[in-house]
Order: C-alpha cells, then structure tokens, then sequence
C-alpha cells in the first residue's frame, strides 16, 4: 500500500464529509462556508487556523472569480498545503555521532518511532546505538532493547530508575567510543506543563551537549494525530525548554486527521520530519505536504464521481 | 484540570454579569463564545453544537431575560447543561463484595491502558479487594515487563504466561484467580485501533471469555475531535461500562471527555491525574462542572483533606496550638501535610470563589518549597526558639537554603504574627471555645 492509499484507508470520514459539501451544486453561501468550517475543525485544525483558512478561501474565491466547487477545493487544498510549507535542512551525518533527542507527552509512541527510525537507518547501512534514557516508565528499557534486537543496533542502558541524565552522559561517551553513526535517546514521557520533568528533560540537554558541543543534531517532537488543540502547548513549551528542531507525527493510521499538524507547522514553523503510518517496523514515511493534505481531504473529483 | 475551559468560561460570564439586562443578542453572543471555548476545548463539534443550542433555547425563556441576576441564570443553564453532558447522575460499579469480579481495560495505544490497571487495583485494594493484575498485551514489546514492575512495586500479583495467546493468558489467569480467591480481576489488553478490524475481534473474544462485570474504555484527555470515532467504534463492539479519562494532570481542556460521554452515555469513573501509582481519582460530573465553571468544589476539597491529613499530628498539633508552643518544627510539617494534598493551585481552584482569581497570580508550589527549605537549614534548637536567629544565623540560614535574608526575615515575621494570632484565639477559646474563637477572627 502506498502512503497515500494507508493514509486514505484511515481518512474516508472527512473525505466524504469534504465532498458531500463541495461536491454538491449550490452558491457559495453561509451555509456553505459553515459546513467547510465544521469539516475543518473536526479534523483537529482548530477554530483559529479554520477561521483563517475559511476567510482566506473566500477571498480567492473573489478574487480568482472561482465559480465552481471542485475550483473552490483546490483553492483551498492550496491554502492547506502553504501552511504546511516549512524550510526543511537536509540530514547528512557528517559530525560523529549524529545525535538525535527524541521527546513527547506520555504514550505518544517515542519508543515505537525510535525503532522505526533505527530500522530505516540501519536499512541505509549505518550503524546506530539506542539509550535507554527513559529510566522511569516500568519496562521502558526492556522495550527499547528488543527493538535494538530487532535493528541490529547497539544498545546502551543502566537501571530503571536511574538518573536520565547520568545515562545520557554514558550513552553519549559509548556512541563516541564505538564511533557510530547515529545515536538516538529515548527519553520519559512528560507532560509539558511538570516543571520537574521539564528541567530534567533540560538539564538532558546539557549533558548531551557537554562534551559534544554539536549534539543533539535533532531534537525531536513526537505528536500522536490524535491529539487535539493541547498539541500547541506541547510544542510551544518543549520548543521553549528545548529548540525542537522537527516533529514527528504518529499513529496516522487511525481515524484521526491530523489537522493539528498545519496549525503546528504554520505557528511553530517547525518541519514535520516524520510520520508514522501503523505499526509495522517500515511504517514511518517521509512527510509531503501535499501528499499529506490529499490523503487528509482526498481527491475530489474521484468521490464525487464516486458518489454521482 | 479543565483550567483552561474554567478560565474561558469565566471570562464569558464575567463580561454577562456586566449587564444589569441581557438582550437576546447579549445572550446569543455569549453563546457564540461558548461555542468556541467548547471547540478550542477539543469538545467534538457536533455535541458542542448540540449544546450551545440546547444552552440558547433555555437561556432565551423568560427566566433568564426577566431576572434581575441575568448572568447567574445564564451561569446556571450552563452548569446545569454541563452536567447533563458530563453524565448527569453517577452510577456505582457493578462490583459484588461476596464473588470473583472481572474487568477489563481496552483503549488506543498509548492511552495508559498499563499504567490505569495498576492505579485501579491499588484502588480497590484499599476498598478492601484482592486484585490480580493479567498481562493480556501480548502485542507491545515488554508491555509484560510494565505491568510485572508495577504489580511487584505495589506488592500486588501479576499473572503473565510469555509466549501464550492472549486468550489462554485470560483463561490461565481466571483459574488462578479463583483458586486463591481473588476478588478482582484487572486485564490489561494491548492498545489497538478502533479500525483494526482483527484486533478488535481479539478484543470481544477477550471479553466473551472473561465475562467481565466492567469494561473501562481508556482514553487519554488530551485526544482532539476524532474521540468521538474512537469512543463510538469501541462502544459498538464491546459495549464499554465505563471510562477512564488518563492524562488529566495535563493542561488539556478535556473536551474530549465530553464528546465520549455525549456519543457513548456510559459514564467516565476514574480520572488518572499523575504517574504515580495512586493518581487516580473518582469522576463526579456534578463536581467537575462546577470546578470547571468557576464554582469551587468544596467537597472534593474536604475529602482529599481527609485522605492525606494524619489524624493524630492533627490532634498534637491542636495540643500544641492551645499551650501556645507551637514551634517552626511544628509549621514545617503541616507544611508537608498541606503539600501532600496535591498542588496549591489545585486547592485553591477547589473554594468557590477564590479559584479563577489566584490562578492568574500563578500561584505554584515554589513559596512553600522556599519556606521549607528555610526551615530545613535551621538548627533544632532555632527551631524551637527562632528568637535567637541573629544576623549571622540569618545569613547561614540563607546561605543553606538557597534564599536572601530578606526571606528569613519575612518568614519569621510571617510565624511571629501566626503565633500572636494563636495566642488571642485562644484567649477568647478559653472562655466561648474554639469554633467561636475562629468566627471572631474572620474579618
């Protein structure tokens, strides 16, 4: 299955929801353009960013003399796709080892996702070694060392309850002794707003970057698409605390939509580096705005001949 | 919890209560904005527009339009709505005292399936039950070893046969349970989506053969519009008697919670609200509207009180208070006791009235962590007797605990005044009691 097709297998509702409005006949009236907000905001974009998206819309609509749905929908999967639109820095690991944080609220699917990126890389021929920094959530570590198993990576890990940092420190030290290529921590769930856990996650930070000046070359969010308008927290106080350099958005394979990513991406101007597709080890796919945007709403003309 | 939504609607009412007179476009515009205060809470469109129609149409009747205290009726159709949406009246569990009780825990992954069932049977351990804890997710790698972990931390046992299909792994676990007599069977099942039409097959296979007296749908508070997909789908196969809302301890607005109850009608029970094993708390709709609406919640207040507060430092404490030897020893731990309650701000949300207007001063728990770090880098004998903390002690002291002396000395006029109140309180107990004494006192 294609990305697109998995994201589309999930997504039908709001397809349907989309093109049953636009695909109808009518004037663009009050009604409509309430039914578009409604179809918007129930896809996680939030009343603001759908607010926007709505008045900008009408606008092209002026402006472009549109006159017909299926030329309203591209307008406005135009929209869609500019918010989305965020520089993006290549990755090539010159600096040994490239170190990659990985961050998120509770039960976002970091460990999941650092396995993913471990199988992808080692695919890619390069050698990674996974710590276990996350010493809190009981069996924490066992999870990530049978998915350093499944990678062919090596692993790096103390106690449960350990100090997080003070395994940072190690891993760290080991990924340069071993000289490999990449290194990725996984680290405790925490909710943004726990002080504690938030001077923990930084003073992470600052024993990554003790020794190793240029580390962590990617610090990553995981935000789970079914969270809703709390994701804007997430990422304003982890990008405070922290410099995220890129989100990673999971569990797409259900029936959420998403939407909250464009609002992230369009307040944050963070890039989406990853998604994460279902629970198979190959399922983190390369994020494609408009790939994205098409799966989230589909392709119109196909449901509405669909439907005629 | 919920603070975020509290705080719109307060804004909201506040801006009513303005007008000695409501007009219908008064009342429509405050409707619009709790409309989207609702949305912004993550509350799924539909039920907030089924709602906020239901909040206009009463709000329009004469009641409203014709009271002199407009704003309060408003504020009253509103709670009395949210209620409604939060569940309405509360339903006890199906749990028997006399038998073997079966529950089930199922819900996405990563919704704190794992970490709910260890809440709960600590829970109802205290409630005098015998759980066992079942590690039915066999899918998550070392989900086994989560559940082991909690269940040894908690001294409470776990079943788990490695290898096994979950289905045996319930059936072993239930013949166990019954031959050493436990009261309460907890499963935890792995986390799976509600689309997963396999896994979801797995999951009434699972509960046909446990026959389980609950079933509590895990859901994490922070979930946005798609709650309601999720709530319905897992509704429709196995018929949830229950929610767990987990995460509460986030600053997530809730809404989703709302939007389960609305589409499923099966009740939320517990809240999880921290990671620690007893952050678990009973949902009560009536209360949770009235905390989120600015109201207080006196009785949820009282009760955690209760709970934490050591009934016999109380009674030695009032002992203390009365001879008037009350010491900053004695102040450092009902400091703790007070800390033990929870955060600060948490408390004060809970009294009516005063919530919404301390949370804009962000109060936090670091005043308290300042004065007990004090304390703690004072001798016993300048405990007992903080008269004899001079200049130089004071710089120690500050120099201990991380503070200026200016902070001491704000402490130790903060404790000289608290003992002069005591001291006149109990001169007036002496003669008219204690409670008397405490009324007089009030300004």
């Amino acid at each position: 299955m294609s990305l697109l097709e998995r994201l589309k297998a999930g997504l039908n509702k709001t397809r349907t929801q989309i093109t049953s409005i636009l695909g109808s006949e009518g004037s663009f009236d009050d009604d409509f353009y309430s039914a578009l907000e409604d179809a918007l905001i129930s896809a996680d974009i939030g009343v603001e960013l759908s607010t926007n998206i709505i008045d900008g819309l009408k606008e092209r609509i002026r402006r472009d003399k549109i006159a017909t749905a299926p030329e309203a929908y591209e307008a406005m999967k135009a929209l869609l796709v500019e918010q989305l639109q965020v520089h993006r820095l290549d990755e090539d690991f010159p600096p040994k080892p490239w170190v990659i944080l990985v961050v998120g609220v509770n039960g976002v699917g970091k460990t999941t996702t650092i396995g993913k990126i471990a199988h992808e890389l080692r695919g890619k021929g390069k050698s990674v070694m996974l710590g276990a920094v996350d010493t809190f959530r009981a069996g924490a570590i066992e999870q990530l060392r049978i998915w350093a198993e499944r990678t062919g990576s090596e692993f790096i890990a103390q106690h449960d309850g350990a100090d997080a940092a003070s395994v940072a420190f190690d891993a760290m030290e080991a990924a340069r002794a071993r000289n490999v290529d990449v290194l990725i921590l996984d680290t405790a769930g925490r909710l943004h707003n726990k002080i504690n856990l938030m001077n923990e996650i930084e003073k992470i930070l600052r024993v990554i970057r003790r020794n190793t000046p240029h580390a962590p070359n990617e610090i990553l969010l995981v935000v789970d698409a079914t969270t809703g308008q709390n994701a804007m927290k997430q990422v304003a106080v982890f990008n405070d605390v922290l410099g995220i350099t890129g989100l990673v958005i999971t569990k797409l394979d259900g029936t959420a939509k998403g939407g909250v990513a464009l609002a992230l991406a369009k307040t944050y101007r963070l890039p989406i580096k990853k998604i994460g597709v279902g629970e198979g080890i190959d399922d983190l796919q390369d994020f494609n705005a408009p790939t994205y945007i098409e799966a989230m709403f589909g392709y119109l003309t196909e449901n509405s001949a669909q439907a005629v | 919890m919920f603070e975020e939504l509290s705080h719109r609607f307060d804004a909201i009412f506040n801006r009513l209560r303005g007008h000695g007179k409501l007009s219908e476009d008064n009342i429509a515009e405050a409707v619009r904005d709790v409309k989207r205060a609702l949305l912004e809470a993550d509350v799924n469109y539909r039920v907030v527009k089924k709602f906020t129609a239901a909040v206009q149409e009463k709000a329009l009747g004469a009641e409203v339009l014709q009271s002199i205290t407009p704003g309060q009726q408003f504020v009253k159709i509103v709670h009395n709505e949210l209620t409604q949406l939060m569940g309405g009246n509360e339903r006890p569990l199906k749990l028997h005292a006399n038998r073997m009780n079966v529950v089930v825990l199922a819900g996405l992954q990563g919704s704190g399936k794992t970490t709910a069932c260890a809440k709960l049977a600590l829970y109802f351990r205290k409630q005098g039950h015998q759980p066992l804890l079942v590690a039915a997710d066999t899918q998550r790698p070392a989900a086994i070893d989560q559940l082991e972990t909690l269940g040894k931390a908690l001294g409470i046992p776990v079943y788990a046969d490695r290898g096994k299909k979950t289905l045996q792994v319930v059936e072993g676990a239930l013949s166990r349970a019954r031959s050493e007599g436990s009261s309460l069977v907890i499963i935890d099942t792995a986390g799976r989506l509600h689309i997963d039409i396999e896994m979801m097959g797995e999951l009434k296979e699972i509960c046909n053969a446990a026959r389980p007296d609950e079933i509590f749908f895990v859901a994490d508070a922070m979930t946005g519009q798609d709650a309601v997909n999720v709530a319905e789908q897992f509704y429709h196969e196995i018929h949830f008697t229950g929610s767990i809302l987990t995460k509460m301890d986030g600053d997530a607005r809730g809404g989703a919670a709302l939007s389960i109850l609305d589409v499923t009608g099966v009740p939320i029970q517990f809240v999880g609200v921290g990671e620690k094993s007893d952050a678990l708390e009973v949902f009560h709709p009536e209360r949770m509207a009235s905390r989120i609406l600015g109201m207080g919640d006196i009785v949820s207040l009282v009760e955690r009180a209760q709970e934490t507060f050591d009934a016999e430092k109380s009674r030695s404490l009032e002992k203390k208070i009365r001879k008037n030897i009350f010491t900053l020893q004695d102040f450092l731990e009902q400091l703790r006791q007070i800390k033990k309650m929870g955060p600060i701000g948490d408390l004060l949300a809970m009294i009516p009235g005063v919530g919404r207007a301390v949370q804009e001063a962000e109060i936090d728990n670091s005043a308290l962590t300042k004065i007990e770090a004090i304390i703690c880098s004072m001798t016993v004998i300048e405990r007992d007797k903080p008269q004899i903390i001079d200049g130089n002690r004071k710089k120690r002291i500050a120099a201990g605990s991380g503070t200026l002396v200016q902070d001491i000395n704000k402490l130790l006029k903060q404790f000289d005044s608290m003992k002069l109140m005591m001291k006149r309180m109990n001169k007036i107990a002496g003669k008219r009691g204690h409670a008397a004494a405490l009324r007089s006192l009030a300004p």
